[in-house]
């Protein structure tokens, strides 16, 4: 969006100051994207991105409604708060999109995602994963003489924070599922 | 009501259902059996076209100019591929398509089939919404949902993908219903951003109406409350390519096109208002120039249909999502109800300033010598025709710019034109979709020789259905705006912007059956394009014109609106390295 060249509060009598004033830090926002669980629904949003040139840093997607037909689209973009704007409303143009909630203004909610870690190693770097992993609260899911693989849930940060420390500890492999978010409370 | 029928059987039912009297399609091994259900009614006129993306234009030229949605019937495969520049013209112009394709049976697709293509992967960026319908039972519901997707909300082009099991399997057909669909976008706006709305045009001391093509799609009722309104309040109006015609170019308040090439007037006013009152258009690139400097002193209100164009490119002080149409209606019943004022005063003063800026005459030409220029053409035709019950096509190209300068739109839905996308090609196919929308009427379609054989075998589909459309082209031999740009900003380097090895236009209309004129001699002009109007069948009109005229005036890449240039500007170096990366 930089090269919009917008320049800020260039009218006296502009009212800009009465809408949300957009301003060029890239913010991280994370999308709930309730969607007609139809053939292409995911292909419609991810062409939306790759089309338009917006971000995904991440996306997770699962029918929630088997009934109703809906899955839940979690996305989560990058952008200048006029392109999250942008973003918004070009998924809400979609037809098959009921609704579009940005969690990260619409009050707290909660991020969680879940990896699995595939460690390799063998005496003291072995034990450390180990006591890092129960510091952590993650599960030893599978275990050979020379190996673990760790389960961990939680918000993406505390997932990166124990890929970095596993990483001098003989991380070989890594799934992620992406973010799944709600917002809090009623 | 449910009725037991075949797939192919239901297309057409629904068809008419939805009040469609009129297809336009080209037949394939895949949609054979709708185009035998076709042939076994009465309802329903298929026309024939030449390609298929002549289909798509002539559905779009009459959909554009009935205010109903084209319908248009190809095969798979290639019929499919063909019909993408179509969906995409239509998609960025906000035109009411429907396309059906014919699909390899269900049990084939993904092989590899003969005439396979992924028709609703390729399609899905350039259409509103598709469907590939894989149940005969699904199908009726789907067909009707797709023309109130087209026609609902910000419209566009939407396709229908049927393999060719389901049009030979039997299943229950529906009758329409209203849509109980999710999709039912707001149309009646925001009464609080009305009222501010009205609020800033009681204040305003230079008011501006800019419009767009929003306003012809929300049909007639739009125009005219348009009309109301600006000439209650007496504030200057300026419109976008696509809004020409909602007001009337001989009313008392308009001030032209504006954008790169529009009047110099309405750029000068767009870049002076106080107060832009935007209602229907989209701040397209070529309307706004560079968007620093764009229209820097006013408070700009945006009335929309679609929330994404709302700072999309420009933030607006004073969004209103709705329909153009309810949307003014309940902008003049709040004016109104509060006293009808505006600041008249101050207005006056804006007028005066408006006025010094008509006194510079930017449309003014000189027609000297032996050689016509196309503006004088184009002045020729529209003192000829504009007592005509007159629809305008364009190609897309100077002559189209030319066009939308010197023609005058009185109404609505008189003015096809491929204005988001820029397609060559759009306007000869949409000329024809006009005229079978308006078999009584005159249909200019001005063309550039270029643009007008990217499509010219659609003179065989004019001819076959008896279709008099005028194709008068401009014709200098050059991709003239292709050219211009090159003179401008690439060092007069013509890089294959020359139209080498073109056909004798009057034996090529002649091969068909169709009456050729060639005019070169501006003292003829008259006398050849009566004989163009006088015949009763369709006319290539060949006029040799002026070969290295430019279209002025001209906003030049990278430059704001009041940077334009004018007619006899010197033009060296008026593109700096910034504004050549623009397109």
């Amino acid at each position: 969006m930089s090269d919009l060249n917008l320049k800020k509060g260039t009218s006296a009598k502009s009212a800009y100051n009465l809408r949300p004033n957009f301003s060029d830090i890239v913010e991280r926002h994370t999308l709930a994207v309730m969607v007609e669980n139809e053939p292409g629904v995911l292909a419609r949003v991810i062409g939306l991105f790759a089309g338009r040139g917006y971000n995904i840093e991440s996306l997770t997607v699962a029918e929630i409604d088997h009934e109703g037909k809906l899955s839940r689209i979690t996305i989560v973009t990058t952008g200048t708060p006029q392109a999250i704007e942008q973003i918004k409303a070009q998924l809400g143009r979609i037809v098959t999109v009921h609704d579009v909630h940005d969690l990260t203004v619409e009050g707290p909610s909660v991020e969680r995602e879940l990896a699995i870690f595939k460690v390799v190693g063998d005496g003291d770097k072995r034990v450390e994963a180990l006591r890092l992993a129960d510091i952590f609260r993650a599960n030893v899911v599978d275990s050979t003489l020379k190996s673990f693989v760790f389960e961990i849930t939680g918000a993406p940060e505390k997932i990166d924070a124990f890929a970095d420390l596993m990483r001098p500890l003989g991380l070989v492999e890594v799934a992620r599922t992406g973010v799944a978010a709600l917002s809090r409370g009623i | 009501m449910t009725r037991q029928m075949t797939g192919a059987e239901m297309v057409v039912q629904a068809l008419i259902d939805q009040g469609v009297d009129t297809i336009f399609g080209y037949p394939g091994g895949a949609v054979l059996p709708i185009y035998d259900a076709i042939f076994q009614q009465n309802h329903i006129k298929h026309v024939l076209v030449r390609h298929e993306q002549g289909a798509v234009h002539a559905a779009e030229g009459y959909a554009r100019s009935t205010n109903k949605p084209g319908v248009c019937l190809v095969t798979s495969g290639p019929g499919a591929t063909n019909a993408v520049t179509g969906l995409t013209d239509a998609l960025l112009d906000s035109i009411p398509i429907i396309v059906l394709t014919g699909q390899v049976p269900t049990f084939m697709i993904g092989t590899d089939a003969f005439q396979e293509a992924d028709t609703v992967g390729i399609t899905r960026p350039c259409t509103k919404h598709n469907w590939l319908v894989k149940e005969t039972n699904a199908l009726s519901s789907v067909l009707h949902e797709a023309f109130h997707v087209a026609t609902s909300g910000r419209p566009g082009p939407v396709l229908i993908d049927i393999p060719k099991d389901v049009q030979f399997a039997s299943g229950n057909y529906n009758a329409p219903q209203p849509s109980t669909s999710h999709y039912q976008p707001t149309v009646k706006g925001d009464i609080t951003s009305i009222t501010e709305l009205v609020e800033a045009m009681e204040k305003a001391e230079r008011p501006l109406f800019y419009t767009g093509g929003g306003v012809i799609n929300s049909g007639p009722a739009a125009s005219q409350l348009l009309r109301e309104l600006v000439g209650a309040t007496n504030f200057p109006i300026t419109s976008t390519l696509m809004g020409l015609g909602a007001y009337p170019a001989s009313g008392d308040n308009w001030l032209g096109m504006l954008g790169m090439h529009g009047l110099y007037e309405a750029n000068m006013a767009m870049h002076g208002c106080d107060l832009m009152i935007n209602i229907g258009a989209r701040f397209d690139d070529r309307i706004t120039g560079v968007i620093s400097e764009f229209s820097p002193n006013s408070t700009k209100a945006q009335i929309d249909i679609d929330p994404s164009s709302i700072n999309k490119v420009i933030r607006v002080d004073i969004p209103i999502v709705g329909d153009v149409g309810h949307v003014l209606e309940d902008l003049m019943k709040v004016w109104k109800s509060r006293g009808r004022k505006t600041n008249s005063a101050a207005v006056g003063n804006w007028w005066s300033q408006i006025k010094e800026w008509q006194a510079i005459e930017c449309l003014k030409f000189t027609q000297q010598g032996k050689v016509i220029k196309p503006q004088y053409a184009l002045s020729r035709l529209e003192a000829l025709t504009k007592n005509h019950d007159r629809y305008i096509t364009t190609e897309v190209g100077q002559h189209q710019m030319w066009a939308a300068q010197y023609l005058g739109f009185e109404d609505p839905n008189r003015w096809m034109t491929s204005g988001g996308l820029g397609t060559m090609g759009y306007g000869f196919p949409a000329s024809i979709g006009v005229q079978m929308g308006h078999p009584e009427s005159l249909v200019i379609n001005v063309a550039g020789e270029a643009s007008w054989l990217m499509n010219m075998q659609e003179l065989g589909t004019a001819m076959q259905y008896n279709l008099p459309v005028k194709q008068f082209i401009l014709n200098n031999e050059r991709l003239g705006m292709v050219r211009q740009w090159q003179e401008l900003l690439h060092g007069e380097r013509y890089s294959s912007s020359w139209s080498e090895s073109l056909p004798d236009f009057v034996k090529l209309a002649e091969a068909f059956g169709a009456k050729g004129i060639l005019c070169s001699d501006p003292d003829d002009l008259d006398e050849a394009i009566m004989e163009m109007l006088n015949h009763d069948g369709p006319v290539l009109f060949d006029c040799l014109v002026e070969k290295h005229e430019n279209c002025f005036p001209m906003i030049p890449s990278g430059k704001a609106h009041n940077e334009m240039l004018l007619g006899d500007a010197d033009t060296q170096g008026a593109i700096d390295a910034k504004g050549s990366v623009l397109v």
